[in-house]
């Protein structure tokens, strides 16, 4: 296949991703932000918002004051803002539309067909209702894609890439998530906290969309170290970092098996993978959890330098 | 200028064969019903996605080509003379492309001034003395006819060298056999969904004779951004091959990759889509960002096929047109099947004289012009319009032609009043391959949406329709 096709499958996959990602912040941030602050305590989420979706020093270049409106207008709609919703969607349609061919009619409809459906929310005023219907919106356009590529697609080349765009977009945007909030999941005790903080995990927990998830795997309350566990360690849980790479390998073990050849790529990835596999949550946490996550984030951006080097170009 | 052509009805109101059905049709089902097909119709093109842009136009990024959901028909025997007719040209049309760049007999032959050929913008030296797989120059042909009375077709002009539409000719009919499969279940329809495998086989048989078998086909598009993008998408999305950009390209010893996930791939044919002038920065225009530096090397060599040929546009400029009939009784001694439109070539002082007194009644195209930019329709036109073109008539009378203004045979048409006849034209495509011409039945017909109006091309305004050739 065309270097150049894989290249705009990639990044089609990791657009269409990174839309889902933004939306459940934007989602979770809102809920916790109408908690009362007795509740939650006092924060700004919409400052972690913005720097869970890695969109803070945009924001700030543009406006001083993080409001409401004004995160929810650059994380949806801000042509300012390459990772905006809009904007997401916009590249991943143009994406898609150049590489028509590489793509089933049913991907290509849930894309086009998302897009155009986004399209009617353009300065529309977010009060709350528009907002939920607007989330609601991009996650079911983001479903329907992910859902047609599972269910039509040549299990080919075309589809490796298409997964290693997704699988590498959400170990990125988990890892943001928890760095964010990294100050919330010290281990006990050294946290003067209780009540107030069980919003604030529960957040990360919906930024993710794994609350429910939680309780079955732990049947416990929510505790700090659990959390990160679930989302670092925990191959069940398929936003977990372990959970990506489970498949980063074996999307790359499956491309290397259809050309015969292995490359860089697939060294970097079962190297990480390794690491994960190996990690207890303890340890990570003696170590520290944010520099761990900033590893495991720069280490992400070699693996997807290295796709690109070896197939991509 | 005479009454339009109706292919429906004849003068005394009675319905023409073929249009027995379609009239029934149109009596008894429902008016709710057609609008709510129309509607489907609507919503099938836009979620498709079958867009074209518009060059001008900065409000409509992309828009999508108006459908009318009646469709037009034509006889077997009509489309049995009009086919005969096309192969007859379009052979002609090879003969003189593979002469004017070898012996040129024609031109020793005074048949055609040696200046029009090669002094036209569209004439290549580069191919001089350049032998081509089977001697095929225009393997895609799009050839626009017009029809006037119940026994001519005219052509209007040649495409010859990228012509676009066939994807809404297949679109057309898929979109049609879903609103309507009781039609087709009725009547006997020739089919033309074939058209990509034919398109295939026509581009493999013309593959340099030194490649394999099974040659590696491509289809070059100079992208995205291009107004028949979804075509050049849909085409190669439906004959299996890879759709690839100059960057996707590379020459390397005269030989033409392209760049892949497993490293480079030989290709053998390239269906390319993009202009002469933009295909080889080394060879054309060297600010071209959208061509192959070596690719003229490559082909000057043998090793690739682009289709169509490079310099086949000296066979579809308008002035040359005008020397059509004679230049087919001069290759192939047949007496030409498919009428020319009759032709006044500016850059005879005669004419030009003829041109400017009746500048009123007489349509004045560019030479090289297309898409129906750049043309004066006389009737339609005020005084200073007209003014304004003779000035540039004078100027430079060899850039342009006039031709009577015609009248364009009417078809039953969808219109905000109601059912109405609005002026058609017909392209069929025409595929020059090694072992024969292959022509789907049918084409692309294509309808001006306003009243009166003559101009059918989409980035004027005119939609499309369904063209059923019966096959009883």
């Amino acid at each position: 296949m065309l270097s150049r096709t894989a290249d705009a499958l990639f990044w089609l996959a990791r657009y269409v991703e990174r839309a889902d990602n933004t939306a459940r912040i934007i989602d979770a941030a809102n809920r916790l932000a109408a908690t009362p602050i007795s509740y939650a305590g006092e924060s700004n989420e919409w400052e972690s918002a913005l720097a869970a979706a890695g969109a803070l020093e945009g924001f700030k270049l543009n406006q001083p004051e993080t409001s409401r409106d004004g995160a929810i207008d650059f994380l949806g709609f801000s042509a300012n803002n390459a990772s905006s919703i809009k904007s997401c969607l916009g590249t991943a349609r143009q994406n898609a539309r150049a590489e028509r061919t590489a793509l089933t009619g049913e991907m290509w409809e849930a894309i086009n067909g998302g897009w155009l459906e986004l399209r009617r929310f353009d300065g529309v005023k977010m009060d709350g209702d528009t907002l939920s219907a607007f989330l609601s919106r991009v996650k079911e356009a983001c479903l329907r894609f992910d859902g047609s590529a599972y269910r039509t697609m040549l299990r080919n080349d075309a589809y490796f890439f298409l997964r290693l765009g997704v699988y590498l977009e959400r170990a990125d945007s988990t890892a943001r998530i928890l760095d964010v909030k990294y100050h919330l999941l010290l281990p006990e005790g050294e946290r003067v906290g209780g009540g107030l903080d069980y919003f604030q995990w529960a957040s990360i927990l919906r930024a993710v969309s794994s609350l429910t998830a939680y309780r079955w795997v732990y049947h416990e309350s929510l505790k700090p170290w659990l959390i990160a566990d679930l989302l670092v360690l925990n191959e069940q849980m398929p936003r977990s970092l372990a959970s990506c790479y489970e498949n980063l390998t074996s999307f790359l073990d499956e491309l290397s098996l259809a050309y015969g050849r292995q490359g860089p790529a697939q060294r970097v990835a079962r190297s990480i993978r390794t690491r994960l596999q190996n990690a207890t949550i303890s340890e990570i946490f003696q170590t520290g959890l944010h520099e761990f996550l900033t590893e495991f984030i720069a280490d992400n951006a070699r693996l997807g330098a290295a796709i690109a080097d070896q197939y991509l170009t | 200028m005479p009454a339009a052509f109706n292919e429906m009805y004849l003068p005394d109101g009675r319905c023409r064969p073929g249009y027995e059905f379609l009239k029934r049709w149109l009596e008894t089902t429902p008016a709710e019903l057609f609008a709510q097909r129309r509607a489907e119709a609507e919503l099938l093109f836009r979620r498709i996605g079958i867009t074209f842009a518009v060059y001008g136009a900065a409000d409509a990024e992309e828009r999508i080509i108006p459908f009318d959901i009646i469709p037009r028909v034509l006889t077997k025997s009509e489309w049995q003379r009009l086919s005969t007719g096309l192969v007859q040209r379009v052979k002609a049309l090879n003969a003189f492309l593979a002469d004017v760049y070898g012996a040129a007999e024609i031109v020793a032959a005074g048949k055609i001034p040696a200046d029009l050929v090669y002094r036209n913008p569209y004439f290549r030296p580069e191919m001089v003395g350049l032998r081509l797989p089977h001697d095929i120059y225009v393997q895609i042909a799009g050839i626009d006819v017009i029809r006037v009375d119940d026994n001519d077709f005219y052509v209007l002009e040649d495409n010859a060298r990228t012509p676009s539409g066939v994807s809404y000719m297949l679109e057309d009919r898929e979109v049609m056999m879903r609103l309507f499969p009781d039609l087709f279940a009725v009547n006997r329809i020739a089919p033309v969904e074939n058209y990509p495998e034919e398109l295939l086989a026509t581009l493999k048989s013309v593959a340099p004779y030194s490649a394999p078998d099974d040659p590696t086909v491509a289809l070059l598009t100079p992208g995205p951004y291009n107004s028949a993008y979804y075509e050049h998408s849909f085409l190669a999305d439906k004959l299996g091959i890879e759709l690839v950009e100059g960057r996707d390209l590379l020459v390397r010893d005269n030989v033409v990759y392209m760049r892949t996930t497993e490293g480079p791939k030989r290709v053998d044919v390239l269906y390319r889509r993009l202009d002469d002038d933009f295909l080889d920065p080394l060879t054309f225009r060297p600010d071209s960002q959208l061509g192959v530096p070596g690719l003229m090397h490559a082909y000057r060599s043998g090793n690739i096929t682009l289709a169509n040929a490079v310099g086949t546009g000296v066979a579809d400029d308008k002035a040359v047109y005008s020397y059509m009939p004679d230049i087919v009784r001069f290759y192939l001694g047949e007496e030409p099947i498919l009428k020319n439109v009759p032709t006044w070539r500016c850059r005879e002082p005669d004419a030009l004289k003829y041109v400017l007194e009746h500048l009123g009644e007489l349509v004045v195209k560019e030479v090289a012009g297309s898409g129906g930019y750049g043309m004066l329709i006389g009737p339609a036109s005020d005084q200073a319009t007209r003014d304004i073109f003779a000035a540039k008539l004078r100027a430079a009378p060899e850039n342009f032609i006039a031709q009577p203004t015609l009248a364009l045979s009417t078809s039953p048409t969808f219109v905000n009043a109601g059912i109405a006849p609005r002026h058609v034209d017909l392209r069929p495509f025409v595929l020059s391959g090694a072992d024969k011409v292959r022509i789907v039945p049918g084409g692309l017909t294509r309808v001006a949406l306003k009243d009166g109006s003559l101009v059918v091309n989409s980035s004027q305004g005119g939609g499309t329709k369904d063209t059923w050739v019966l096959d009883t």
